[in-house]
C-alpha cells in the first residue's frame, strides 16, 4: 500500500505540481512536501509528493532503465 | 537467522523475484505486519461498515479496502446492497467528492502508516482552510517503530533482524528506528523495492547479525535520509496525535496509533457517527493473526488454498494483494 512512484516535476503551481511519470502526466500535490523545485525528481504516493530523490541518483537510474530498453529491442 | 520484512510491497516483491529460495537455509525471510489492510482491526472495519448503512453518507476508501471482511460483511458486500462507496486514489479526491455533494457527509476511510498519513493530515488542513463541513475521516492509522518494539519484545517469535520499510522511512528517516538498533539489539536496514535493494539490504543485515552488531543502515540512499521528511511530519503531528491501537493479531500497542487533537475534531468521522458495532468474531481456523506476527506461515494454515483463496479470501492476508497469504498463493 505505501507504494511511491517516481516522477519528474514539469511544473509549480502554488501548492500543485505537474508531473511525468515516463509520459504520463499527473497533477500532484505538494503540500507535505518543501523547497520543491521544477526538474526535481520525487515520488508520488496517493497524490502527494513525499520526498525528493537525488536527482543524478534517479537520472542514473533512468539511463540504466533506458539501456535495457533499447538492448531488449 | 531469521530476518522480518514489514512492508507488504517488499513481501509481494521477495516472493515474486524467488530470493527467498535462492538464499542459504540459514537465513530465513519473514513477513511481519507490514501491510496496512491486513492488521486493521477488524471492529474498525465493522464501526466503518455500521457508517455506510446511514442515509446520505459516501464512504470514499484506497481500493484495498474494498473486500477486507468485517465480522458480517465487507465494503464490497455493502457496495452490492446499496451503499455509497466510492474508491479514490488519493484523500484529496474524497474532498473534492465532498465539494460537490453539500448535502451528503463524505468519510474517508483512513489506513495506512507513515507514507499515507500525512497525505489525510493535509486534506484535513485543506478542509478546515476551506472551511468544508461534510467531510470525515476515520483514524485507523497505524505507526510503524512500535510494531516493531512490540516484536523485539515478544516471547513468541525470535527475530535477528528487520528488513525496514522504504517509503515510511522517507517520512520517519532512518533516525526513527535507532532506539530499535540500540535498545532492542536489533539490526535494522532501510531498503528500497528493486530485487537487487532488497537482496544487498539482506546482505548488510546478515553481516550485522554475525558482527554481533546492531545500527541503522540505509540501502535506499536515493530517497531516505535520516531526518526523513520533517515537513510532512509537522503536518502530520499538528492534526493527529499518538494513541493506543489495536493490530489484527498483534493486540493493543501502546501509541501506535493516531488519533485527532481536539482542534480537529470536527472530521473526526468516530465522534460524528456514534455506532454500534457487533461482537467481532474471527473467522474459524484462520490464522491471519499468527502471519502477521511472523509465528506461522501461510502454509502452516489449514484454510491456505484450499478454503481461503484471493477470489473467496477468509482472512485480511488473503484478500490485499499484498498480503503475506496472497502473496505465497500466488507465487510460492
Amino acid at each position: 500500500m505505501c507504494l511511491a512512484i517516481p516522477a519528474k516535476v514539469k511544473k509549480i503551481e502554488e501548492n500543485m505540481a505537474v508531473v511525468d511519470f515516463g509520459g504520463v502526466r499527473k497533477k500532484i500535490s505538494l503540500g507535505i512536501l518543501s523547497s520543491v523545485e521544477e526538474d526535481d525528481y520525487v515520488l508520488v504516493h496517493a497524490g502527494f509528493a513525499i520526498g525528493k530523490l537525488e536527482k543524478t541518483e534517479a537520472e542514473n537510474t533512468l539511463k540504466v532503465l533506458k539501456e535495457l530498453e533499447e538492448v531488449a529491442r | 537467522m531469521k530476518l522480518m520484512e514489514v512492508c507488504g510491497t517488499h513481501t509481494v516483491n521477495i516472493a515474486r523475484s524467488g530470493i527467498k529460495k535462492l538464499l542459504p537455509k540459514e537465513i530465513e525471510l519473514i513477513s511481519g505486519p507490514g501491510c496496512p489492510v491486513c492488521v486493521t482491526d477488524q471492529s474498525d472495519i465493522d464501526r466503518a461498515i455500521e457508517i455506510v448503512k446511514i442515509k446520505d453518507v459516501i464512504m470514499t476508501t484506497f481500493g484495498d479496502m474494498m473486500r477486507v471482511p468485517g465480522t458480517k460483511s465487507s465494503f464490497m458486500d455493502a457496495k452490492r446492497d446499496g451503499a455509497d462507496i466510492r474508491i479514490v486514489y488519493s484523500c484529496l479526491d474524497a474532498l473534492n467528492i465532498a465539494c460537490s455533494n453539500p448535502a451528503k457527509r463524505i468519510v474517508f476511510m483512513g489506513v495506512g502508516f507513515e507514507t499515507t498519513s500525512p497525505t489525510i493530515a493535509a486534506t484535513i488542513l485543506e478542509a478546515k482552510r476551506q472551511k468544508i463541513r461534510n467531510f470525515f475521516v476515520l483514524s485507523n492509522f497505524k505507526l510503524i517503530p512500535p510494531a516493531l518494539v512490540a516484536i523485539a519484545k515478544s516471547d513468541r517469535v525470535k527475530v535477528n533482524g528487520f528488513v525496514c520499510p522504504g517509503h515510511v522511512s522517507v517520512i520517519i528517516g532512518s533516525a526513527a528506528y535507532v532506539e530499535i538498533a540500540k535498545r532492542y539489539k536489533m539490526p535494522c536496514v532501510i531498503t528500497g523495492f528493486d530485487d537487487i535493494d532488497i537482496v544487498k539490504g539482506i546482505k548488510r543485515l546478515v553481516e550485522q547479525v554475525k558482527k554481533g552488531v546492531s545500527k541503522v543502515e540505509i540501502e535506499y540512499k536515493r530517497a531516505v535520509k535520516k531526518n526523513g521528511n520533517a515537513a510532512a511530519r509537522r503536518i502530520l503531528y499538528s492534526v493527529f496525535e499518538t494513541a493506543d491501537s489495536d493490530w489484527r493479531g498483534l493486540g493493543r500497542i501502546k501509541k501506535s496509533g493516531l488519533r485527532f487533537k481536539k482542534v480537529y475534531k470536527d472530521f473526526d468521522a468516530e465522534r460524528e457517527f456514534k455506532v454500534e458495532i457487533p461482537k467481532a468474531t474471527s473467522p474459524k481456523g484462520c490464522i491471519c493473526g499468527e502471519v502477521l506476527q511472523g509465528i506461522e506461515s501461510p502454509l502452516d494454515c489449514k484454510l491456505f488454498k484450499k478454503v481461503c483463496k484471493p477470489e473467496r479470501p477468509i482472512g485480511p492476508c488473503m484478500v490485499s494483494s499484498e498480503g503475506t497469504c496472497a502473496a505465497y498463493y500466488k507465487y510460492e
